[in-house]
């Protein structure tokens, strides 16, 4: 098996005096792509938070490589990951900039900088929109943008929470098929939260279910997925 | 409005001209100094403001309402009631009195940044609320440091941060409580244009008064113009 790549231990994370994540563990491995599913309120983004290190449990412990994160390091680890949130969330500037902010935030130098960027606009079709602000793009095209400047960083494992759950069938699912072959390629460690069960066998080599804050299926796509449809049939 | 204050204002205006044209000492040292004092004071104020406005708007601690809310009410105190706390710190025979720095465009600096300050903060904090309030996890998922957080943030606020800086600059510039009782509208030292004014007015010459407001509306124009190119740089109503 492969070498453990982020885990979490014995975790709760407790908001307005409930506990909205209760997790004793889950490991993620190098190349894994993890999917976690449920329902609104189930906690997934909770824990996805929590795994990318955005959010400091209020039990419990976060590993990364074995390592224990703390105040001291997790800067340094959360430089060696990547999220694409439910919006898009691009900063007021151009396409161009939004894709290199992560980069110059840790001290690329420009040309490198000009390499990864427009490679990853030209892969995600955003490129001709480089120099343009993003206040005028569609959801998907804003969509785009985000996923490339998540990637641009070429992160050890890159966070995804409903990325496209807001966009328009056809977009979400070529979106879905790209960001597929990507992952694919890359071999890239993935968590990808969805509620919608029929996006995870594109995408998952994992499937977490979570109810009400807990862990209630774990296993492959085929076993959590054959659980969910024979219910919902 | 009679005739006789109509020929006040237009000679007013006409004076004001040839004030600055043929370079009248005074005059240009009042409207420096004024500049300098209001910009110097509105400076700080940016300094005090907006990181504490920062920390207001994203640090939740016991007690934050209340300082919010008691800056929001800073910021309407009126400039006299400020000149007046501040005078009594740095009077002569004050806690602060050892300093000298009564009737010193210090002193006026002093207490346009206490007037400023306020105004930048609160408007700071509404500012920094307006983001998107996942736009600050989304930035350190980026790999921002807590300073590299605060500048992405700033840079996003920066709309309503200029707004909040014309406020403080506009709240310094034209008042003249304080100005009067921390400076004393001392000739060649002291005198600011709108203490100049309210003197000349009781001097009885507002035709001279009117020059001076004429000088004042423009200097502050100016400064207002510089800062919305910078506001509106790159916005389009579309
Ligand atoms: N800051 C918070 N304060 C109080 N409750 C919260 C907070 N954040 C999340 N919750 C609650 O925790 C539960 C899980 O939230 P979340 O992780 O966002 O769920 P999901 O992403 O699965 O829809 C929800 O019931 C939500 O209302
Ligand atoms: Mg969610």
């Amino acid at each position: 098996m492969r070498e453990i790549l982020l885990a979490v231990k014995n975790t709760k994370m407790v908001k307005s005096k409930r506990v909205i994540l209760d997790v004793p563990l889950l490991e993620l491995r190098h190349g894994e792509v993890l999917s976690l599913m449920g329902h609104n309120g189930a906690g997934k983004s909770t824990l996805l938070k929590i795994l990318a290190l955005l959010q400091v449990p209020t039990q419990g412990n976060v590993y990364f490589k074995g390592e224990e994160v703390s105040n001291s390091n997790v800067l340094k680890f959360r430089r060696q990951m990547a999220a694409v949130l439910q919006e898009p969330l691009l900063l007021d500037t151009t396409v161009y900039k939004n894709a290199a902010v992560g980069l110059q935030l840790r001290k690329v130098d420009r040309k490198e900088v000009n390499k990864r960027v427009m490679h990853w606009l030209e892969r995600l079709g955003v490129e001709h929109l480089a120099k343009y602000s993003v206040r005028n793009l569609s959801g998907g095209e804003a969509q785009r943008v985000s996923l490339a400047r998540a990637l641009v960083l070429e992160p050890q494992v890159i966070f995804l929470d409903e990325p496209f759950s807001a966009l328009d069938t056809p977009t979400r699912e070529s979106l879905l098929a790209e960001l597929r072959d990507i992952l694919y390629e890359q071999s890239m460690t993935a968590v990808f939260v969805t509620h919608d069960y029929r996006e995870i066998p594109q995408l998952a080599n994992r499937v977490v279910e979570l109810s009400q804050g807990k862990i209630l299926h774990q296993g492959t796509p085929e076993k959590v997925l054959k659980y969910k449809l024979n219910k919902v049939v | 409005m009679g005739e006789l204050q109509m020929e006040w204002i237009l000679q007013g205006i006409r004076d004001a001209i040839l004030m600055l044209l043929h370079g009248d000492k005074e005059v240009l040292r009042i409207t420096l100094l004024t500049l300098k004092v209001s910009c110097t004071a509105t400076l700080i104020s940016i300094f005090i403001g907006i990181p504490i406005g920062y920390i207001l708007a994203f640090h939740d601690f016991f007690g934050r309402k209340l300082i919010v809310s008691m800056v929001n009410l800073g910021m309407g105190f009126p400039p006299t009631v400020v000149g007046l706390w501040v005078y009594i710190l740095i009077a002569r025979n004050g806690p602060l009195g050892g300093l000298e720095l009564i009737y010193t465009p210090t002193a006026i600096i002093i207490a346009q940044a206490v007037i400023a300050s306020p105004i930048v903060m609160g408007f700071s904090v509404a500012a920094f609320q307006q983001i998107n309030s996942k736009m600050k996890t989304q930035i350190l998922s980026l790999g921002a440091s807590p300073i590299q957080l605060m500048l992405l943030l700033v840079r996003e606020a920066r709309l309503g941060l200029f707004a909040a800086v014309m406020a403080g600059f506009g709240g310094v510039i034209s008042e003249v409580g304080a100005s009067m009782m921390v400076g004393g509208n001392i000739k060649g030292d002291t005198r600011v244009l709108t203490t100049a004014m309210v003197m000349e007015v009781n001097k009885g010459n507002p035709e001279v008064a009117i020059a001076l407001s004429v000088i004042l509306l423009a200097l502050a124009y100016l400064v207002v113009v510089v800062l919305t190119i910078n506001q509106q740089r790159g916005r389009s109503i579309q």
